[in-house]
């Protein structure tokens, strides 16, 4: 989980069964269609080739395209798959991974691939300088990750401590060569990166070597070549799209959705709720710099939950997302359909029942304007980051329904630097809409946002002890499902988590947004699902026509 | 002679001090805008509190200016003008890359919009007829009302060359006073009286109209360089155009100071160099009329 | 050019007149919104239908032409007398303070204020009032806008400083402030009148522009700037002209404003 300024890639849910048959048998049909290019478009400047350091959306989709990995996470089915390694078994304590490997592969250079190799990987992603997310990901305890390369084809990797959901982890780490003079340009995947013009294009070729092949026993993948372009604005990319210039948008905006939809509704994909929540969130923090009788209403958790009852979430997705977004129960998104909580209650719209509830606070209404107990009137800025459309209506959507129980609110747009300057260094805010990006199903990916010691706990982060029962608790039940590689067991700790979290509103959950996608007739194969990369997580797969 | 030589270098040495002052001044700019210390990767959960650390240190490197400043210019000495923060590549590369692509957009852009303007500008300065002035009034008053960001999309839009969107955004802001100028000048006395005798028009223009106007249209003509270069940051960053202008947004939103150094360097010696050549050869205009 | 002028009084008037009547026109105000009637062409009840969340555009429109038609002229103005005092100053006193000037502008010209901008904002509290955000950022525009303009005027009345009449004018003894005021700044006129005509929708655009960066007019109150911003949409715009009525508002004020400036300019000649 990750908070991001824009709608970036993100992570997605599938209920596009019938799509996907559908797909699968034009595919067949089509199978001479070889050859070709893809084309769409990177939201952002790639910050880098190498695997081992990606941390922006771009050079995450280049990597899946290009990196080899030893075990791939299905994005339609969720369920991990054998790539590189033929099968994999993780040891009993939860600290070993055993790989048996595929043999008579080679990187797209020429060299061969070895369990060398993934020593080697390991070993350079686990180097405490890198700093890298994929690498820190592994890092349960302190101590060392030894591999073991027991034969060319078979490897053995241990960690010092258990690291919960250790397999899919590995769906982040393409595999490097240790001996190819081109280093991390050799590659894997079914694709290499050919080209490369700053501010402009990346340009992918077919790997020739790449070891996988169809049903029918053609190599993969099917496309000569895809063609990135870089693109931020997506006003330009919806043009370019239009005008038959790209083939796919990854994620798509609700307001064009429509919008093609009327014209063309065979290019479209709503892919149901994505991962992805919007969230506004109170400032906690105890040494803020913000009057005390605002943080005595934002650390009270019956203000949290009378603002979240005045907020009416089936405008935000109405008005806001054209419909093309659920109300938001809790942490997780529905979508996320092992590990949401079936028990959680959605959110009611009830400014009647809020209103009540403050009063019981001792908060009145005086001539439309609510007042503390005290005497101050309940008024409060809310901050986004600038240039996010959705986010910005939201906001003033929420100033609106709060005016309704006398609450006035500032909405004021940021660049995004100040703003996490406000977020993470001043603590100079009153509250924040933001929202979330997941790229992984499971909760483990989001114990630096629960824990009260961690950094992105953002509602008061860097909690030398939790400064409440509550914390507390959620800080116990997170470590609980971390050590435990029982999937019962730690589902039990996070349904507890979601309570927790639904009855203390830190974070007050908006919408989730559903994962919508276009997809040009000139392209076959393509099943768009709600887990990141939408439209092309099976790009080996995928064919286009006339071009 | 020898006073000339003098004067050249002085002028050198104050333009090569307003270099090093924009630099110096853009730095503090970027320096004590907030979010300077901040980066976006921090809100990735999956970076353990030592990354988190190394992400901060990392930012605060910089953190005196005085100190980045001066070893950045011993650096540039050397021809080494740093790293890119956002992009982790030498800003050399970066530059070397980018300008000349923003050179040929400002280039025909510019061009495209002084002959537009100029051409215009004189047609109402010989007619004088209100109709046309209102006709001229109403374009070019919708072209400055219209945001540069529309401008570029229309340019995407209809598939136009972005050099076109420059010239449009930049004529707007020349036109109106290229008009005025000229205006004024065919109704000074002498050229009503020259007009009356019977002179030519060709005449008329080239023998007393330019030399009383040169001036300030090329003092217009140095200006207007910076506007296109404003300009040339949405039109670049909508029509997937990497130059300079794009480079300086990206930079701007990822407050890489190395990077915004080198661009405000640069700008300001474009500026620079525009305004004052236009300020040489308009004083020679200024010496031959007087 | 009579009819011209009084269309565009015509213009001015009907426009500052509606402004100020809009609690009349549209009593329901600005930021009401109707939520079961969002982005709606226009229709009896919204005759410039509504924006996004529904809001009625003709009520925008009134309510942001108070602040952008007050306060852009203000801010226009104080750019223009900026640049007539550096620029004119500099041009008519030549030497050393015309270098210094030129390139104190120069610098003006090539410094990223962007960040200028985003201090200011964070030095102000996130609650400041809608109208001190409004009123600062045009003083900010109004403070910066002054550059090019002043690098014109300066090369203006250094012409008129080396033409023969002011020579002979201060041969003959005539006062140099006398000179300046009599021979100098009316040759700076033309420049003046343009510059104070193009920073009017400059500043407009400009002010929205800022919005990104929490400064200008915050939510929900109108501007003409924001009001534009929604031609950026080009996807849909294009299928819905009501659309461009702020932009052709804003056109049709601009251009009254040049017509009874030209009256002025006229005499001046």
């Amino acid at each position: 989980m990750r908070l991001r300024n824009c709608s970036g890639n993100i992570a997605r849910l599938r209920n596009a069964a019938a799509v996907a048959v559908i797909c699968v048998g034009a595919m067949a049909g089509l199978a001479a269609a070889q050859g070709g290019q893809l084309r769409f478009c990177l939201h952002n400047e790639p910050k880098t080739f190498n695997p081992q350091q990606v941390d922006d959306d771009a050079a995450a989709s280049i990597r899946y395209l290009t990196g080899g990995v030893l075990i791939r996470l299905n994005r339609q089915t969720q369920r991990l798959e054998a790539e590189l390694a033929e099968s994999w078994k993780i040891s009993k304590d939860g600290r070993e991974i055993s790989f048996k490997l595929r043999s008579g592969i080679t990187f797209s250079d020429g060299t061969p691939f070895t369990a060398e190799d993934v020593a080697y990987t390991m070993q350079q992603l686990m180097d405490p300088a890198l700093h890298s997310p994929t690498g820190d990901s592994f890092r349960s305890g302190t101590g060392k990750v030894e591999a073991r390369v027991i034969s060319p084809t078979q490897i053995s990797i241990q960690f010092p401590a258990e690291v919960a959901g250790l397999d899919r982890l590995f769906d982040q780490v393409a595999i490097l060569s240790q001996n190819s003079p081109k280093k991390e340009m050799a590659v894997l995947g079914p694709f290499m990166v050919a080209d490369y013009k700053p501010g402009a294009t990346v340009l992918l070729q077919r790997n020739p070597n790449y070891w996988k092949k169809d049903e029918q026993g053609r190599r993969l993948p099917y496309l000569d070549s895809i063609l990135l372009n870089i693109q931020t604005n997506h006003d330009v990319e919806m043009l370019q799209f239009k005008r038959g210039e790209l083939d796919l948008i990854n994620t798509l905006d609700s307001e064009y959705f429509d919008k093609l939809a009327a014209t063309s509704p065979q290019v479209v994909h709503d892919a149901g709720p994505s991962l992805d929540s919007e969230q506004l969130w109170f400032n906690e923090v105890a040494k803020a710099p913000i009057p005390p009788y605002k943080r005595e209403w934002f650390r009270s958790a019956d203000f949290r939950r009378a603002i979240s009852e005045s907020i009416n979430r089936e405008d935000l997705s109405r008005i806001v997302y054209h419909g093309h977004a659920q109300p938001a129960m809790g942490p997780f998104s529905p979508a996320n359909k092992f590990w949401f909580n079936a028990s959680l209650k959605p959110p009611v719209y009830s400014p009647d029942a809020a209103l009540k509830a403050l009063a019981a606070d001792g908060f009145r209404l005086e001539n439309g304007t609510l007042k503390d107990k005290s005497g101050n009137a309940v008024e409060f800025s809310i901050i986004t980051n600038a240039g996010n459309k959705a986010r910005e209506r939201m906001a003033v959507l929420i100033q609106d329904d709060l005016q309704k129980i006398g609450i006035h609110v500032n909405v004021v747009t940021l660049d995004f630097p100040s703003l996490i300057e406000r977020m993470t260094q001043s603590f100079d805010y009153d509250a924040i809409i933001l929202g979330l990006t997941n790229v992984d199903l499971d909760p483990n990916e989001e114990m630096n946002v629960w824990l009260s010691s961690a950094a992105n706990h953002q509602w008061n982060p860097q909690q030398k002890t939790p400064e409440t029962d509550w914390e507390a608790e959620i800080d116990r039940f997170m470590r609980a499902q971390a050590s435990s590689s029982d999937p019962k067991k730690r589902k039990a700790a996070f349904d507890r988590v979601q309570e927790i979290v639904v009855e203390e509103q830190p974070f007050i959950f908006l919408i989730n947004k559903n994962a919508l996608s276009a997809v040009s007739a000139r392209v076959h194969g393509a099943a768009p699902v709600i887990l990141s990369p939408q439209t092309f997580w099976n790009a080996e797969r995928l064919t286009v026509s006339g071009n | 002679m020898h006073s000339l030589r003098w004067k050249i270098a002085g002028h050198a040495l104050s333009l090569l001090a307003t270099v090093l002052l924009g630099g110096l001044l853009s730095a503090t700019l970027v320096r004590l805008a907030p979010g300077f210390d901040t980066d976006e990767r921090v809100l990735d959960p999956h970076l353990n509190a030592a990354s988190v650390q190394a992400l901060e240190n990392a930012r605060h490197r910089d953190d005196n200016i005085f100190y980045f400043y001066c070893s950045y210019l011993s650096r540039a000495a050397h021809g080494d003008l740093g790293n890119s923060v956002a992009l982790g590549q030498p800003v050399r590369v970066l530059l070397r890359e980018r300008i000349p692509l923003t050179v040929r957009l400002l280039g025909i852009g510019l061009g495209l919009s002084w002959i537009l303007a100029s051409t215009l500008a004189l047609t109402a300065a010989w007619l004088r007829l209100s109709i046309y002035d209102a006709m001229t009034t109403v374009v070019s008053g919708g072209l400055l009302c219209l945001p540069a960001a529309v401008l570029a999309l229309l340019s995407v839009l209809w598939n136009v060359p972005g050099s076109i969107a420059i010239a449009l955004i930049v004529f707007p802001h020349t036109y109106r006073y290229a008009r005025n100028l000229l205006v004024k000048v065919y109704s000074r006395p002498h050229i009503l009286a020259a007009r009356a005798r019977g002179l030519g028009e060709a005449r008329i223009l080239f023998w007393h109209v330019v030399p009383t106007v040169m001036p300030q249209m090329l003092a217009l003509a140095g200006v207007s360089v910076s506007m296109a270069i404003g300009a040339a940051i949405p039109v670049e960053a909508l029509c997937g155009l990497p130059g300079i202008g794009e480079l300086a947004w990206q930079a701007a939103l990822a407050r890489d100071l190395p990077l915004l150094v080198n661009i405000t360097v640069l700008v300001t010696l474009v500026t620079l160099l525009a305004n004052s050549s236009a300020d040489v050869i308009g004083s020679m205009f200024r010496r031959q009329e007087a | 050019m009579r009819l011209g002028r009084i269309l565009s009084f015509a213009v001015l008037a009907l426009v500052l007149g509606a402004s100020a009547a809009a609690n009349w026109l549209a009593p329901a105000g600005y930021a009401k919104q109707y939520r079961e009637a969002t982005d709606a062409p226009p229709s009896a009840a919204h005759w410039l239908g509504t924006d996004e969340l529904g809001r009625d555009r003709f009520a925008r429109v009134l309510y942001g032409t108070r602040i952008s038609l007050l306060l852009a002229p203000a801010a226009a103005l104080l750019s223009t007398l900026l640049a007539a005092l550096i620029g004119g100053l500099a041009g008519y006193l030549g030497g050393v303070w015309s270098r210094i000037a030129m390139a104190v502008t120069d610098l003006f010209l090539s410094l990223p204020w962007l960040f200028l901008l985003i201090t200011v904002r964070a030095l102000m509290p996130l609650d400041v009032s809608p109208f001190l955000s409004v009123l600062v950022t045009f003083l900010l525009l109004g403070l910066l806008g002054w550059t090019a303009a002043a690098r014109v005027l300066c090369a203006s009345a250094a012409s008129v400083r080396s033409s023969d009449f002011v020579r002979q004018a201060r041969a003959a003894g005539v006062s140099a402030q006398r000179v300046f005021w009599v021979h100098v700044v009316p040759n700076l006129k033309p420049v003046l009148y343009a510059q104070f005509w193009i920073s009017i929708p400059v500043f407009i655009l400009s002010e929205a522009n800022l919005g990104i960066l929490g400064l200008g007019v915050n939510e929900p109150m109108p501007s003409w700037g924001s009001l534009l911003k929604e031609l950026e949409n080009m996807v849909s715009v294009g299928a819905e002209p009501w659309k461009f009525v702020p932009l052709v508002v804003l056109i049709l004020v601009v251009t009254s404003f040049q017509v009874l400036l030209s009256k002025q300019e006229e005499a001046a000649a």
